[in-house]
């Protein structure tokens, strides 16, 4: 479940019915989830949601969390489904501080999808557990009619164990706390969009979808005590993930615009629509806030490794304005970033 | 990227800024009208305010298409692409737009056929792709956008495309900027023209502004120095008492704007004798309908149009706002029962109106709303 605070225990979901939005990652699914799914099925009602659950089996703490994978289409440049499935639920226990050591897979497949993309799919699946060194130990299969599923829908359910020496807690982070960002966002989010052809705009873009685990454990070797809090800012993007941690922690997180990396190609898609790269999906990226003395050495250990060379400090935790995630602009403007309200619409007119 | 880091540049943005706060009389106060809802959007994604002294307001004009349209045009335009076979075809602006049944989007999850499109062609490409459904499209905007929805009627007509057709929706900001100016309430020194606007009808349709009105007006572009060089512009001529139209926007605005796009308007399009705009009411002359010989193509005339009128919450202080006596969150729904996710008033509704565009950017940073919004709606 994505959304982290202490959680309500009556239900208050009241809208009619279910909305594209709901599913969008911002603000109507952290309602749908908070208002409805954790009053009902969320165990232990103190703890935060986050992006992992975990679960105390005798003497061991085992982290667990699962993912459905539903996009269109099933590849795009720089990946696809199957690399989606597999690294968003191994990147999921990674910025939960665990690594992951088993998965299960749930596949809903399509009356009528060619065998040939179902194959090239599971070979893109192994290929992503193979990099990240986690067996696959079992899964289901169901067949819906045509016209019922994108051709295939993934969920996938990974177990973890907890790297030593790192405790992840929102209330952990203190204003003076430093923001960091593993490389440039928004490839994701403008891959697909470009991919579904709606648009007459080209780009040389890839997503950058990735297992983010190495990253991690290298960071967490200098810098583990020092780590308050990781997240990866999938749907909903930066903006979301970091207002949601704002809102747990209950202090601001302020951000400096001109050291959030972005690339051309993603700006420029992002002024002609008028969307904001910040609200824009990644499926390669992590945010973390660090102890102010440790920055620096979590810093050096990213850029030391391959795929970590973008990373950068982006900003840091203030006490104002409370509970909001504000962004200032190199030329000294200011603007309060909310979460994603429903999908990111593009402004035409 | 050319054309946008040269305007964001610090230095001479800080330059534009000092050179606002010489100029500005700290005896006095300024009260300036951004027509434009793309710059009511700059100017709080920008954050330009940060940059500008005290005694400047900038008030936001009427200029958001998607706030000032009514509701029951949402749901006529709704009802309609309720029936059998309809696609039901908007730009993204509209989607989060509530009728009073609902918006488009809630609509498609009711099973209605709404999709998004990028342009009236792409409306047309739709039609072309599915000659078995009909396709809609719920066309709005100001003169930008009215141009590229008269030329692709101009194709449909000429293809003979029969199962494609525009609700048009489409208005004129000269008349909404007179219509706040007859407004007794109403202190303005001074408007930042509209700039994508301009592109189309130029500038020549402001200089009754400055004659009549004896009030300067500046065309501006959409960046924060493009804004603030426009501010500059404004002060300058209030200093020297002058009021004329200034074109800031040189680089896409030409003085008699693009005759090309005025004439194919001109063969599609008539004036409506009146039309409704939300949180202003009937303005005379307004808005365009669409001429005789594309009746065909008209989907005011092709199908039973219900004809719905809806007056807004009396709570909701839109009107207010719309003509900057009121600041967005002084309105008592403000922040409270009207929100982008339930917007009440017309101006919460797109990104590009005043309210939405204040609730997103600016008002958190006054710690007064925290509470509210911490617990989100």
């Amino acid at each position: 479940m994505n959304g982290s605070s202490a959680v309500q225990s009556t239900v208050s979901f009241r809208d009619a019915q279910i909305e594209m939005a709901h599913g969008a990652g911002g603000k109507a699914s952290r309602r749908l989830v908070e208002g409805l799914f954790a009053p009902l099925l969320y165990a232990d009602r103190n703890a935060p949601l986050g992006d992992s659950g975990s679960v105390q089996i005798g003497d061991a703490t085992v982290l667990i969390t699962t993912d459905s994978f539903v996009v269109r289409p099933l590849t795009f440049p720089g990946g696809s489904i199957g690399d989606l499935a597999v690294n968003g639920t191994v990147n999921d226990l990674a910025v939960s501080g665990a690594r992951a050591q088993a998965m299960v897979a749930t596949f809903v497949l399509e009356e009528g999808l060619p065998t040939s993309i179902l194959e090239q799919e599971v070979r893109a699946m192994a290929r992503a557990l193979d990099v990240a060194g986690v067996p696959l130990v079992g899964g289901d299969t169901k067949v819906v009619e045509r016209g019922k599923a994108d051709g295939m829908y993934v969920t996938t359910t990974g177990i973890g164990e907890p790297m030593p020496f790192v405790h992840l807690d929102p209330r952990s982070v203190r204003a003076g706390d430093k923001v960091l960002l593993s490389g440039p966002i928004g490839d994701h989010g403008i891959t697909i969009l470009l991919a579904r052809n709606e648009l007459d705009l080209e780009a040389d873009l890839c997503s950058d979808t990735r297992c983010v685990l190495p990253l991690i454990e290298t960071m967490v070797e200098s810098a583990g005590p020092g780590i308050r809090w990781m997240r990866d800012p999938t749907r909903g993007g930066v903006a979301t993930t970091l207002n949601e941690l704002a809102r747990d922690c209950g202090l601001a997180i302020a951000l400096n615009e001109e050291e959030i990396p972005i690339r051309m190609e993603v700006r420029g898609a992002c002024e002609l629509l008028g969307l904001d790269p910040l609200h824009i999906a990644n499926e390669g990226q992590f945010l973390a806030v660090v102890a102010p003395e440790y920055a620096t050495a979590a810093l050096n250990a990213l850029h030391g490794v391959e795929g970590g060379e973008a990373a950068v400090l982006i900003g840091e935790v203030r006490t104002e304005p409370a509970c909001a995630v504000v962004v200032t602009a190199r030329y000294g403007g200011s603007r309060i970033v909310d979460m994603l309200v429903g999908d990111s619409l593009p402004r035409i007119c | 990227m050319q054309y946008v880091d040269e305007f964001r540049d610090p230095e001479l943005i800080r330059k534009a800024s000092d050179e606002i706060h010489r100029l500005a009389d700290a005896g006095r106060h300024y009260r300036i009208m951004e027509v434009c809802g793309g710059h009511t959007h700059a100017i709080y994604r920008f954050g330009l305010k940060d940059l500008l002294p005290e005694n400047i307001d900038l008030i936001h004009g009427p200029g958001c298409p998607v706030c000032v349209l009514p509701m029951g045009r949402i749901d006529d335009g709704l009802a309609v692409a309720k029936g059998e076979g309809m696609i039901f075809a908007a730009f993204g602006d509209m989607m989060r737009v509530p009728g009073t049944s609902g918006s488009p989007l809630e609509h498609k999850a009711k099973g209605t056929d709404v999709r998004i499109v990028y342009s009236p062609a792409d409306a047309l490409q739709l039609a072309r792709k599915n000659p078995e459904k009909h396709v809609m499209f719920f066309a709005i905007g100001f003169e930008t956008t009215a141009p590229s929805t008269a030329l692709t009627l101009m194709r449909a007509k000429s293809e003979g495309i029969g199962n494609f057709s525009v609700f048009c929706n489409h208005v004129t900001i000269v008349p909404a900027i007179r219509a706040i100016l007859d407004s007794p309430d109403m202190r303005l020194d001074g408007f930042i023209g509209p700039g994508h606007v301009s592109t189309v009808i130029g500038c020549r349709p402001y200089e009754w502004i400055a004659r009549n009105e004896r009030k300067p007006v500046v065309t501006s572009g959409f960046e924060p120095l493009d804004l603030l060089q426009s501010i500059v512009m404004l002060l300058r001529q209030l200093h020297a008492g002058e009021a004329r139209v200034e074109n800031q926007y040189k680089r896409v605005v030409a003085w008699e704007g693009n005759t090309a796009a005025l004439k194919v308007m001109a063969q599609v399009f008539q004036l409506r004798p009146y039309f409704e705009w939300r949180g202003l009411g009937f303005i005379s002359q307004s808005a365009l309908k669409i001429r005789e010989e594309f009746a065909e193509w008209d989907a005011e005339q092709r199908f039973p149009i219900p004809g719905t009128r809806v007056t807004d919450p009396k709570a909701a202080q839109c009107g207010e706002v719309l003509k900057g006596v009121l600041k967005p969150s002084q309105c008592k729904l403000f922040g409270k029962e009207c929100t982008p996710e339930h917007p009440i008033g017309a101006l919460m509704v797109s990104t590009e109106g005043s309210c939405a565009a204040y609730y997103s950017y600016e008002h958190r940073k006054s710690t007064a709303m925290v509470a509210s919004i911490a617990s989100v709606a």
